[in-house]
């Protein structure tokens, strides 16, 4: 019965409908929502995910399971940003520079009302403005288009350059997402020398080190060794955290904006978070779960849902107490 | 101040580097690229100028066209220079995401195209950016003929809205516009008029078709049009359709290969439009060498001598009876 619903879900979401998630209970409208509710939020991208993908037939699920946290500090907490005009001048940029990774980002975009959530059930079909990768020209919100791994990072330079050019570097962040796939890319190392030589202040390259790649661990494909050291020896402030312990993600997060130079922020993280049947499975990469996987996962998700929202409608104890 | 047309022979590098610092001067939103080559590509002019806009990304071409891309996105308008084996070659992926998928007001300046570079040989001598550039969908190819339609081309791309690709070469190069041309126009300029053959030619190759027809007209009593084809991509077919639908036959001239080049660029509009024998001189299947400039075009049959014998060959296949001309005057 349980899975039976949870396929209803989904197909319901090929047609226009509300959000039928209530809002997250927040102690009070202007305080940013506390680790708790950025949890609930990652579980409720991910739970989006999922039905993009379910939908789609096609796509890249577990990379973008594996980033649903640090999406979700990203747009609900440490991103200054603007739904209602994503071409301000001011705001923080992010840059998904593993762009397969695009249906988080997308449920992020969507869920803060730069599209409606239905155009979700459109992604990676023909005549739909969410492509399988992201594209700047085709959906609100993407700052540029990537897909070709190791050229985010470059990008993230441009922007960041363009940034100080126009005085507004110690306003505007460049947050930019990359997987282990990036680093293994050369393109990435000519942007991290290029930032350290610039002395590039206001940028922010955060590594989803999820250790699955296409085919195989990367320890087995291509071993890129220290990645944290890597970026420390090109004259980055680089910090190792774990990309699933979300006080350690927007702690790092909120940190990087206030250093001098470029910041590396290396998490570690499971490919398929959140999706016991998938943590950390190989196998998943680039192929869409199967009608059966997918209600197994929506069965999971939304029982962590339930679980994350009840404890926020728990009396708060506080210090005192 | 206008810009001061040149008389001598000069290399189109050098108007690139002239125009970048002009446009600099007027758009604050210039900003200039290289991969240290900014005293070959003449971007060092602009970097000497504006040092707070002028960025030298080191030997990391892929690097500076993603930055560029970054920088576009972000409000810039970014030249970004480098040898045309590099910008359209070693970066080709990140030109086609970055900045063509894009639509992004990136120029890529490209110098040392072709052999005529000489000396540094086939690894150096880019022959297929015009090929690669014009399969890139959005991306405008432009090659022009000398320093001062050089220098308009620069100018003029502030003001267009697609990405550009543009082509200059190492060599100085004869003078074939006497001034600073106000417009690329279309981009195909009738610089000779003749009703015999049409010399339709890029780059380098304009003035030495210009000098084949003056072959061709002494010894053969040839009256060769010469077309001069600044912008590849998009092609304007009208004014190549209008020569070939007079003459009847074409050779076509660049210092690129056949394939994919001009040729393959004036032989698609022929085709389907206009179908006429068109011979063409070029890169066969073969890279560069090293040689001096001169002798490097000498070696590729890139010489009016070149350009005179293939259109005599192709005289010989000339139609006795043209079909009547689809644009320009009634056949008669």
């Amino acid at each position: 019965m349980e899975a039976a619903a949870s396929l209803a879900n989904v197909t319901m979401h090929l047609r226009p409908v509300p959000d039928p998630k209530p809002p997250p209970k927040a102690p009070g409208r202007d305080a940013p929502p506390t680790i708790a509710e950025l949890e609930r939020w990652a579980t409720v991208l991910r739970i989006d995910c999922v039905r993009m993908l379910a939908v789609a037939k096609s796509g890249h699920l577990d990379s973008s399971l594996s980033a649903a946290d640090i999406v979700a500090a990203l747009y609900y907490r440490v991103l200054r940003h603007d739904s209602d005009n994503p071409s301000w001048t001011e705001r923080d940029r992010f840059v998904l520079c593993k762009g397969h990774a695009a249906p988080i980002q997308y449920a992020a975009l969507a869920e803060h009302g730069y599209f409606p959530m239905h155009d979700l059930m459109g992604l990676r079909q023909i005549g739909a403005d969410l492509q399988g990768h992201p594209d700047m020209n085709r959906t609100p919100g993407v700052e540029v288009s990537t897909g070709s791994l190791g050229q985010g990072l470059s990008m993230c330079l441009g922007i960041a350059l363009a940034l100080r050019l126009d005085g507004l570097d110690s306003t505007a962040q460049v947050f930019g997402l990359m997987s282990d796939g990036d680093c293994q890319e050369g393109q990435s190392w000519e942007a991290a020398m290029a930032a350290a030589h610039f002395g590039v202040s206001n940028i922010t390259a955060i590594v989803d080190y999820n250790h699955l790649q296409t085919d195989g661990t990367t320890e087995e494909v291509m071993d890129t060794g220290d990645v944290r050291a890597k970026f420390e020896s090109f004259g980055w402030d680089s910090i190792e955290i774990d990309g699933h312990d979300m006080t350690a993600v927007v702690d790092a997060l909120e940190r990087s904006r206030t250093l001098d130079g470029p910041a590396a922020i290396v998490c570690q993280t499971k490919k398929g978070r959140g999706v016991s049947s998938m943590e950390s499975r190989f196998g998943f990469h680039g192929k869409p779960p199967s009608p059966e996987q997918a209600e197994e996962a929506l069965t999971e998700l939304e029982a962590t849902l339930e679980r994350q929202t009840a404890a926020l409608d728990e009396p708060q104890l506080t210090e005192s107490e | 101040m206008p810009a001061e047309a040149k008389t001598e022979p000069i290399a189109t590098r050098q108007a690139y580097g002239a125009a970048l610092v002009d446009l600099g001067k007027e758009h604050e939103d210039v900003v200039a690229l290289d991969a240290d080559l900014s005293v070959s590509t003449q971007s060092a002019k602009f970097g000497k100028e504006f040092p707070e806009r002028f960025f030298n990304m080191g030997t990391a071409e892929a690097n500076m066209m993603s930055t560029a891309c970054g920088l576009a996105a972000t409000g810039k308008t970014p030249y970004c220079s480098t040898f045309a084996v590099f910008a359209a070659g070693r970066a080709y992926d990140q030109v086609r995401l970055g900045i063509a998928h894009n639509k992004l007001r990136v120029r890529i300046g490209a110098s040392h195209g072709g052999v005529s570079l000489g000396e540094d040989g086939a690894s150096h001598q880019m022959i297929e950016d015009i090929a690669l550039m014009r399969a890139m969908p959005h991306m405008q190819v432009i090659v022009p003929a000398d320093y001062n339609q050089a220098y308009r081309a620069t100018v003029e791309s502030y003001d267009k809205d697609e990405p550009m690709y543009m082509r200059f070469g190492r060599p100085s190069t004869p003078i074939v516009y006497e001034d600073i041309p106000e417009s690329l126009g279309g981009g195909v300029d009738v610089i000779r008029e003749g009703k015999d053959i049409s010399l339709i030619a890029c780059g380098h190759m304009v003035w030495r078709a210009l000098e084949a027809a003056e072959s061709l007209e002494r010894e053969d009593g040839v009256e060769a049009e010469v077309l001069n084809v600044a912008i590849v991509k998009p092609l304007d077919a009208d004014p190549v359709l209008e020569s070939i639908s007079k003459t009847g036959v074409a050779v076509t001239a660049e210092e690129h290969r056949v394939a994919g080049g001009l040729a393959d660029a004036v032989r698609g509009v022929a085709a389907e439009q206009h179908p006429v024998p068109i011979f063409a001189v070029g890169m066969g299947d073969e890279f560069g060498v090293s040689g001096t400039g001169e002798a490097c075009m000498e070696h590729f049959g890139l010489t009016p001598r070149g350009i005179a014998d293939r259109a005599r060959e192709a005289l010989v296949l000339k139609p006795i009876v043209s079909h009547p001309p689809l644009v320009g005057p009634e056949w008669t």
